[in-house]
């Protein structure tokens, strides 16, 4: 019996989710994710997914399908967004929208202290944004903590260890070494950088462009360096 | 008050129960008063590094639980009357460990103690955080090689975060112990170079510890090395981490190697 009538509180609440834009044909773009899975395992793991299939012309059959082969490379879609409603059903993740606009409040989260980070914001392909803040860590980001920092730069005077990561809506500055994955331009901002004392790096990434460390040859790694795109290349120079 | 010493690694097997029991039997040796606590509940082991296996009658988890009380629990060494053991329970589940329950433990203690040794289990789970909770001083147990180096990274993120003295916004005292360090491998390139360690985990190196069968030979004897075989190279070493623990600035020699350099210095940032 209840008798205190206490009311179920529904809140919103909004997180940061990498989305997924296949294109066609979608055998080639699987080889690609299996490519960029074999070389980052992990990526992908407990990571929520937003699939986008605006630009895709595909139906109830193909997204089941596609979804399936998705699920068996362990990436989990939490949602599909820019589906035809006639190719939803309800074994299928829920249709997502509105996640296009950018300007959103968003509250950062540095917490070296808990080491895991929530951040409040919806990522779907948003404008570049301007960095407003810059964030500054007088620590090494270690092994296992998470830093999102969506709102501007990101400076870390000591060095983001294997196992660790940042994520800025700016550019990413690494005084010491970096080992662990740095994501720089994470709301859609090509024209962030990633600027590092000693490449050792696990994955570094601009606007959703990235290189895994097979990527990073010899000639660079243990060097001072920066990352920059120009348009959909991905450059690397000495910080000589 | 006395210190709380929390030994820990995140890594299982690279020598904190060996190091726990070396380094509170050098301290007692000093005649400070030292209890070493074993965390490792379902898989005590401290008990027979320090001889005292025979001996245990009640443990932590009863302490905690309320069927014995504190003074009953605590073992004292046969060798040395300033230290002493609270062994863990080999027969209870670990979350009989309560947050509250070790919390009154360790403050007892640090009334009667100088030094509150904690021999913290492997992993990042209830053990080891309850074991790190109320340190005030952290020794980093590492061996020189990448899986070591990288759970004792996430360990001393946990130090910084889920500790009570981070949680004040206080900074917690953070040492490496480099333990099993093989001359012979480091000279085959077999392991990661000292400066690389230190460069990766940034804190202050309180010692060396080669790789010895004097540590074997001990703990068949049932006695901590500093205490069975005082002239070893094991020994020799814990002997110097624990004058370095107590503040002296003592060159650290890598074994095998004539280069030594200040382990307070190294590191960008003393802990
Ligand atoms: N310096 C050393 N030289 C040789 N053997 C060592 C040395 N240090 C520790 N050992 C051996 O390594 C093994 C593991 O040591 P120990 O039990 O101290 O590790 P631990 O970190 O407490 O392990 P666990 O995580 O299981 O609690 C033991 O057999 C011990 O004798
Ligand atoms: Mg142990």
């Amino acid at each position: 019996m209840l008798t205190t009538p206490r009311p179920i509180r529904l809140k919103g609440r909004s997180y940061l989710a990498l989305t997924l834009k296949p294109d066609l044909p979608i055998e080639d773009w699987l080889m690609r994710l299996d490519d960029l899975a074999a070389r980052s395992p992990g990526f992908f793991l407990r990571r929520p997914v937003v699939l986008d299939v605006e630009e895709l012309d595909i139906d109830r059959t193909q997204l089941r399908a596609l979804s399936t082969q998705l699920a068996a490379r362990n990436v989990r879609v939490l949602g599909i967004e820019g589906a035809r409603p006639s190719a939803l059903a309800p074994d299928l993740p829920p249709a997502m929208s509105g996640g296009r606009d950018s300007g959103e409040t968003v509250e950062e989260s540095t917490a070296p202290a808990s080491g895991r980070s929530v951040v409040v914001e919806r990522i779907v392909e948003t404008q570049p944004r301007k960095a407003s803040s810059s964030l500054i860590l007088d620590e090494n980001v270690r092994s296992g903590q998470s830093i999102i920092h969506l709102d501007g730069d990101v400076t870390v005077m000591g060095n983001i260890a294997s196992g660790a990561e940042v994520i800025a809506g700016g550019s990413i500055h690494v005084y010491g070494t970096l080992r662990g994955r740095a994501l720089a331009g994470a709301m859609g901002n090509g024209e962030a950088r990633i600027f590092c004392r000693r490449l050792e790096a696990e994955l570094v990434s601009i606007d959703g462009l990235y290189k895994t460390a097979d990527d990073l040859g010899p000639d660079i790694r243990g060097h001072a360096v920066q990352f920059w795109l120009n348009g959909e290349t991905f450059n690397v120079g000495s910080l000589a | 008050m006395g210190k709380v010493v929390v030994v820990t690694s995140g890594k299982g097997g690279v020598g904190k129960t060996t190091s726990s029991a070396a380094l509170g039997a050098a301290l007692a040796r000093g005649g400070e008063r030292v209890a070493v606590v074993d965390f490792d509940v379902g898989l005590r082991n401290l008990d027979l590094v320090m001889g005292a296996e025979r001996r245990v009658v009640y443990d932590l988890v009863n302490v905690i639980q309320g069927e014995a009380k504190l003074s009953q629990a605590l073992i004292r060494d046969k060798r040395l009357e300033t230290l002493h053991l609270l062994p863990a329970s080999q027969t209870r589940d670990k979350d009989n460990l309560t947050p509250e329950g070790v919390e009154a433990v360790i403050g007892a203690l640090k009334e009667s103690f100088d030094w509150v040794i904690c021999d913290s289990p492997a992993g990042i789970e209830r053990g080891a955080t309850l074991a790190m909770r109320h340190a005030d001083v952290a020794i980093v147990v590492t061996n020189p090689e990448v899986s070591s180096v990288r759970d004792s990274d996430r360990i001393i993120g946990l130090l910084d975060s889920k500790t009570v003295k981070a949680e004040n916004g206080e900074r917690m005292e953070k040492h490496l112990l480099l333990t099993r360090y093989s001359p012979s491998r480091a000279e085959r390139g077999d392991m990661l170079k000292v400066d690389d360690v230190l460069e990766i985990l940034s804190i202050p190196l309180l010692g060396i510890i080669p790789e010895s069968m004097d540590v074997l030979r001990a703990s068949n004897l049932g006695a901590p090395v500093t205490l069975a075989d005082e002239h070893s190279a094991p020994a020799l070493a814990y002997f110097d981490a624990v004058k370095r623990l107590r503040g002296e600035n003592l060159p650290v020699t890598i074994p095998g190697e004539k280069r030594s350099f200040f382990g307070k210095f190294f590191g960008r940032k003393a802990a």
